[in-house]
């Protein structure tokens, strides 16, 4: 039983150490244009950042093409030149990879480059449905703080947005599916 | 109206005039709503009116059919459609929720209408849809998109391609899919009548040479704003081949110009001397914008809003020397004294616009601006009639200052960053501040408020605000009175936004007739319930009363409706079309 208890411990999952559930704050409205989002801390073991604020939907009230263009200060370096490195984790991989964004063309080219660096595969893309036909579900964190599904907006957007990605596997890809 | 023309309108002797000259009258009278009026005077006046109204407004693109549109103007020649509701803007509306041009160009296209110019604001235009509309209207001249999306670059092709007459492509704001292709080259040798040509949210490559010649071909060309991908030496050359530019957006500059390339772009700047708007700078070192020192005291316009990487010092020196400054848009890293500087240097100043260059404070940083700005301005700018300010902090005492000082306000939009902050000396709501910004702002038509805010500051805005029309209402009041106060007193309201609010269904039922008088009215995370809008759907079939879902991938579920569920996100609207059918699955119109 001890070793069991263990076991769950060090488990690689969604949320602070500590806490059992994926946690859904009802902050106002949980969902906003194509956003299947997850809200909930994305702290694992392996990063230290200090307690982020609470992040209200649409506030302040700043069009997202202003938000999105006013960022450069912070996320991109000068010019496509250094490239735009993210890191990239798996569930139940032990270690982070880092890979460079604007080596790639498209989804088609990015996706099939992680399934080869992390030996898996990703099944069929809908924009309906999501991810269809495999455990893996490949999705990113965008400037906002939200966790969302890989191949949902223009590529030219999601580079300019995504802070890191996340190969999803088991049941917290099916969550994601549901929109709850 | 001109007294002279409402005069000779109210003569009865008129009607014995031939048409033409009557719709010659009717030329002088350019506003839509004067000649809304006029329309509704006699059936004579309703006809002439019908077949010379060149110029048509709809602010709701649901709100009438394009086949009602062209059966009762004909001669319709500009059109401006808006989709989306305001709150779009802020990732509160589904991406797919509707706003769709094609019907309007398909529709227009059929009946051969000679349609010339197309404003549009938050809507979804397709590459299929500018194609048609490139081939349709031979006199098309004038394309403006604002916050659109759902096109690529192949649609600017087109545009480019077949539109003769192009005189005007004014892309603001759009999420724009770049397919790196050469639209710039499918504008044909032959054409030279572009007057003005923005591309700047265009995140891909540029054809610098496509453009160069583009801009030397075109001697009329008066205002061109270019997006990142145009770098300082290429700026430099179409600079210099057009110096009667009065509009100037800029890209991208290198870090380090070298000095010779940045003596070039001084010379070229300096025959500029017709150059009065400037903006962009989304990617330049602080020095390049001192290249532009020779021409800033002609500029009336300036828009630093995207200059992320100038810090507050460079901004200040620069904007010291606008002194004819009508329009200003900036970051709040200019800080409070930054705006005590430009109160004191730009007497003329009608306009400003500050925002937050750290929206979610992620940086804990100290130069966002607060009251002590707000004030600086209001005392030294006796022009001033709109403003859009994002602030920490607020207090009723700067609010009641700021009333004394400009009583003309148009627009007034305060967004304080923190929700339900208080007046953070006082820690009392931020009521009387705003009641004092109605009360003495008798022409006030757009206000946004926000901090700690109950519902007292309704009934001053119900009292006082009789222009107001339009209003934006986050985190505040207490009860149904608040929002009641509201629908009651402002009679001239036409658009009523409100998000996380506790107004509920006593407030939105108690008089269904006031939005025959409106436009709309959004709420979001507020306390109406499911049962509360179907009342109201029931009781206005002129009404389509839409409730997004928050669960995007399904419709409610008949059997498990509960009345008394509360409402996400309800969207209402007058329409004379009924029902829409475009709605998608998350969107259900009761």
């Amino acid at each position: 039983m001890d070793e069991f208890v263990n076991l769950k411990a060090t488990e690689l999952r969604l949320g602070l150490p500590g806490t059992n559930n994926v946690c859904e704050e009802r902050v106002s409205c949980n969902s906003n244009n194509n956003k299947r989002a997850l809200q909930a801390d994305a702290e694992n073991e392996t990063e230290t950042s200090p307690p982020r604020k609470t992040q209200i939907v649409g506030w302040p009230p700043v069009r997202s093409y202003r938000k999105n263009n006013v960022q450069t200060k912070k996320n991109e370096s000068d010019g496509e030149s250094q490239g735009i490195y993210v890191k990239v984790s798996m569930d139940g991989a032990p270690y982070l990879r880092k890979i460079d964004l604007s080596c790639y063309k498209g989804y088609s080219d990015l996706l099939k480059a992680l399934e080869l660096m992390f030996e898996f595969s990703v099944g069929e893309y809908s924009e309906r449905d999501g991810y269809k036909g495999s455990d893996f579900v490949p999705t990113y964190e965008d400037k906002d703080g939200d966790w969302m599904l890989i191949g949902d907006v223009p590529w030219e957007m999601f580079e300019c947005n995504c802070k890191r990605l996340r190969i999803m596997k088991g049941s917290e890809a099916k969550c994601l599916g549901s929109g709850v | 109206m001109d007294r002279a023309i409402k005069l000779q309108l109210s003569t009865s002797e008129m009607n014995y005039f031939p048409d033409e000259v009557i719709e010659h009258i009717f030329d002088f009278i350019p506003s839509h709503r004067d000649r809304n009026s006029i329309s509704l005077v006699s059936k004579s006046w309703h006809k002439i009116e019908r077949y010379s109204r060149h110029q048509v407004f709809i602010g709701n693109c649901y709100a009438i059919s394009p086949e009602r549109l062209i059966r009762r103007f004909p001669c319709l020649r500009s059109l401006t459609l808006k989709g989306k509701p305001h709150f779009a803007d802020f990732n509160l509306v589904p991406h797919e929720w509707g706003g769709f041009l094609h019907p309007w160009i398909d529709a227009l296209s059929k009946a051969r209408v000679g349609l010339e110019e197309l404003r549009l604001k938050r809507m979804v235009v397709s590459d299929e849809s500018l194609e048609l509309l490139s081939r349709s209207f031979v006199g098309f001249k004038s394309l403006v998109l604002v916050s659109c999306d759902g096109f690529t670059t192949d649609g600017l092709a087109s545009i480019a391609a077949n539109c003769r007459n192009l005189r005007e492509l004014d892309l603001q704001e759009n999420e724009i899919d770049d397919h790196r292709g050469q639209w710039l080259n499918c504008f044909p040798d032959s054409s030279t009548t572009l007057v003005s040509l923005n591309f700047a949210c265009l995140k891909g490559e540029t054809n610098l040479s496509a453009l160069e010649r583009l801009v030397a071909r075109s001697p009329n060309l008066k205002s061109l704003k270019v997006n990142r991908a145009v770098p300082l030496d290429a700026l430099t050359r179409l600079m210099s081949c057009a110096p009667q530019l009065v509009d100037l957006g800029v890209g991208c500059y290198e870090n380090e110009a070298e000095p010779e390339s940045f003596e070039k772009l001084m010379a070229a700047i300096k025959k500029c001397t017709l150059l009065r708007s400037l903006s962009g700078f989304s990617e330049v070192a602080p020095v390049c914008l001192t290249a532009f020192y020779p021409i800033c005291e002609n500029l009336t316009s300036l828009n630093l809003s995207y200059a992320a990487e100038i810090q507050g010092n460079h901004l200040i020196e620069f904007v010291q020397f606008c002194k004819r400054l009508q329009l200003l848009w900036i970051l709040d890293s200019i800080g409070d004294k930054g705006l005590e500087i430009v109160a004191s240097s730009c007497k003329e100043l009608q306009e400003l616009r500050v925002f937050p260059s750290d929206p979610h404070d992620e940086e804990d940083n100290n130069t966002a601006v607060t009251e002590v700005g707000l004030v600086a301005i209001s005392a030294g700018c006796p022009k001033l009639h709109s403003i859009l300010y994002f602030c920490k902090q607020m207090t009723n005492a700067a609010l009641i200052t700021v009333a004394k000082n400009c009583p003309n306000f148009i627009r007034f939009r305060l967004c304080i960053l923190e929700p339900n902050k208080p007046d953070h000396i006082t820690s009392q709501s931020l009521d009387e501040g705003f009641g004092a910004i109605v009360q003495a702002c008798k022409g006030l038509r757009r206000l946004s408020v926000s901090g700690l805010l109950t519902d007292k500051v309704f009934l001053y805005i119900g009292m006082y605000a009789a222009q107001l029309e339009m209003l934006s209402i986050a985190f505040a009041g207490d009860t149904d009175k608040g929002m009641l106060y509201v629908l009651n007193g402002c009679k001239k309201l036409r658009k009523l936004e409100i998000r996380d609010s506790p107004f509920g269904n006593a407030a939105l039922l108690a008089d269904v007739g006031k939005y025959e008088t409106m436009r709309s009215l959004w709420m979001s995370s507020c306390e109406v319930t499911l049962g509360g809008c179907k009342r109201l759907a029931r009781n206005a079939p002129w009404l389509n009363v839409e409730i997004i879902n928050e669960n995007e991938n399904g419709r409610m579920e008949r059997n498990e409706e509960d009345e008394r569920e509360k409402v996400d996100r309800l969207y209402l609207y007058r329409t004379v079309v009924g029902t829409r059918k475009d709605a998608p699955p998350c969107v259900t119109i009761l």
